[in-house]
């Protein structure tokens, strides 16, 4: 059983959801729901970033390059990759692949759960900022299509920096959000305990990015959440990769494809005087 | 006070000035006037003082030569957002109407020794130089601008980064506006980042850092993540010269520092090199 997209829950309780750590991670899609995963390492600069990975995937003869955050399963995998917080090495080896996928006609497959990028300091010492947008830059020109897919948390410039896609998809209970509603509620309503508020004001769920035109469509969850039956949940994702993988093979390729794209992210947030606040 | 010019004729009559400026930095107490003739920099310890958008387009371009345009785009509120203090559509239009102009930035083209070139600003006390649906929509029209005249694109940047009030939709104005430079870049046009106090943030981790050549006003603050942010995560103090320019430019993100006196003069002379 799938819950149904149109039903209503508070945005805070799919906040809970969307961070559950029994929801499968990256690891978990590259070798549950691929039938091969062939990771790649580094970026060819200074590290590995275990918080972003990559590598050539398969599923069935459908061949992709599937990147994505990993928040990790134990506990001393979820520190040693930073809990999916990545590093600028992290946004660079991304670079890298999605270069190297355009380069061998591979589409992108970018799997997106992360509280946000990492606040440290080697990770501002190496260009944190520049890096995130280095990669926007990047995928913004790329000759070869991304799907980009929100599985958990899609925290602000941390996730966008591998999830600007021809097409955009988000699980049911994934949250996609320019701050984090705790953060958001300690700025505008001094006060960290107004999450609740702050994550329903924020509009962070996925019916409310597809009314915002943000995401092209929901991917449904199990009863109860991915955690309940991650088995389920897999499944489900595999059969939106599949799905929406022939859609955009079908579509543009080449510079109409960057030309779409670009088309694509130009309305978002397009100016309506309609909907200008009255000065 | 040549290069400093009111906002706006319809803004409300200044209370008289006090004749003096304590500096923010070192707390120096400066004769007002010696310290607008300045460039709002001060004498005693060097310390750069933010500027709005109007006073950095008078540094930066030839008397005269401006011509805004994109002044037609006002903040929305595709939210409907509200905060424990109120309404943001009301914040918003409460800002356009004390600074007189629609946006975060402020866009147009101007002359820099003769050389016309496409110009976005950011202004920092339209709150907090934030990046919104609007701002992103006026920093695109104005790189699309520079694609359709040939000319080089010059950004300014002063910002703590999105606007939260306007969601997801001011995040996406992060991708938006670098495929807009991506454009550019396709183009083969110059693409000059300037960045001053501060830029922070998600205008950090989108245009403000991708320049063809990144130039900064010393001091200035430079970085993603906030300094708080970072030491309560990896629970050390940060050294005191973190994220500044010179930080920055020792790091390999910033190409040149210039003082506010010669920064339009910096510049000129960079832009000279291109020859294409
Ligand atoms: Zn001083």
């Amino acid at each position: 059983m799938t819950s149904s997209p149109a039903k209503r829950v508070a945005a805070w309780d799919v906040v809970q959801l969307a961070r559950n750590p029994g929801r499968p991670t990256l690891r978990d899609y590259a070798s549950r729901m691929c039938d091969e995963f062939v990771e790649l390492h580094g970026d060819r600069v200074v590290a590995d970033d275990p918080a972003i990975v990559g590598g050539f995937a398969r599923i069935g003869d459908v061949r992709f390059m599937l990147i994505g955050h990993q928040k990790g399963g134990s506990t001393e995998e979820r520190i040693a990759c930073r809990f999916g917080m990545a590093n600028p090495d992290g946004y660079r080896k991304a670079d890298r692949l999605m270069k190297l996928a355009e380069k061998w006609g591979l589409p992108v497959v970018a799997l997106v759960d992360t509280a946000g990028a990492y606040p440290g300091l080697e990770a501002e010492a190496r260009g944190q900022g520049e890096a995130i947008g280095r990669s926007l830059l990047v995928m913004a020109g790329l000759k070869t299509p991304i799907l980009a897919i929100v599985t958990g948390e899609g925290g602000s410039g941390g996730a966008l920096g591998i999830a600007v896609g021809d097409r955009v998809l988000m699980l049911r209970n994934a949250i996609y959000s320019v701050i984090s509603p705790e953060g958001c509620a300690s700025i505008l309503w001094r006060d960290g305990a107004k999450a609740p508020e702050a994550a329903e004001a924020l509009k962070i769920t996925a019916p409310d990015l597809m009314e915002l035109g943000v995401v092209d469509g929901i991917v449904p969850e199990p009863d109860g959440g991915a955690h309940a039956d991650p088995a389920l949940a897999i499944a489900l994702v595999r059969e939106a990769v599949l799905e929406n993988l022939r859609k955009l093979s079908d579509g543009p390729s080449g510079d109409r494809l960057v030309e779409a794209r670009y088309r694509k992210l130009r309305a978002m947030g397009a100016f309506d005087p309609k909907k200008a606040v009255k000065a | 006070m040549s290069w400093f010019t009111k906002s706006s004729p319809a803004a409300p009559p200044e209370p008289l000035p006090d004749i003096w400026h304590v500096c923010s930095k070192c707390q120096s107490h400066i004769f007002k006037k010696e310290w607008e003739d300045d460039l709002k920099v001060c004498p005693k310890c060097g310390h750069h003082d933010r500027l709005g958008a109007r006073e950095r387009i008078a540094l930066l371009v030839d008397p005269g030569s401006f011509r805004e345009f994109g002044e037609e785009i006002l903040p929305s509120d595709p939210l409907g957002f509200a905060d424990a203090k109120g309404p943001y559509a009301a914040k918003a239009a409460a800002a356009v109407k004390k600074l007189g102009q629609s946006e975060s930035v402020v866009t147009g083209s101007g002359d820099v020794n003769g050389r016309r070139i496409v110009l976005a600003v950011m202004d920092f006390r339209f709150l907090g130089g934030s990046l919104s649906t609007g701002c992103g929509e006026k920093i695109v029209l104005a790189i699309e601008h520079a694609i359709q005249f040939k000319r080089a694109f010059v950004m300014v940047s002063a910002s703590g980064g999105a606007r939260m009030h306007e969601g997801i939709l001011s995040l996406m104005q992060m991708g938006k506006t670098c495929a807009a430079l991506q454009r550019l870049a396709a183009a083969g046009l110059p693409y000059v980042s300037i960045l001053t106090d501060p830029t922070t943030g998600g205008v950090s981790a989108s245009y403000a850092l991708l320049g063809d050549v990144n130039i900064a006003e010393p001091g200035t603050l430079i970085g993603f993540a906030g300094r708080r942010v970072i030491e309560t995560t990896i629970k050390q103090k940060l050294p005191d010269d973190f994220q500044t320019a010179e930080y920055q430019r020792d790091h390999g993100f910033v190409d040149i520092i210039a003082q506010r006196k010669d920064l339009k003069s910096v510049l000129a002379r960079v832009l000279a090199y291109r020859v294409k």
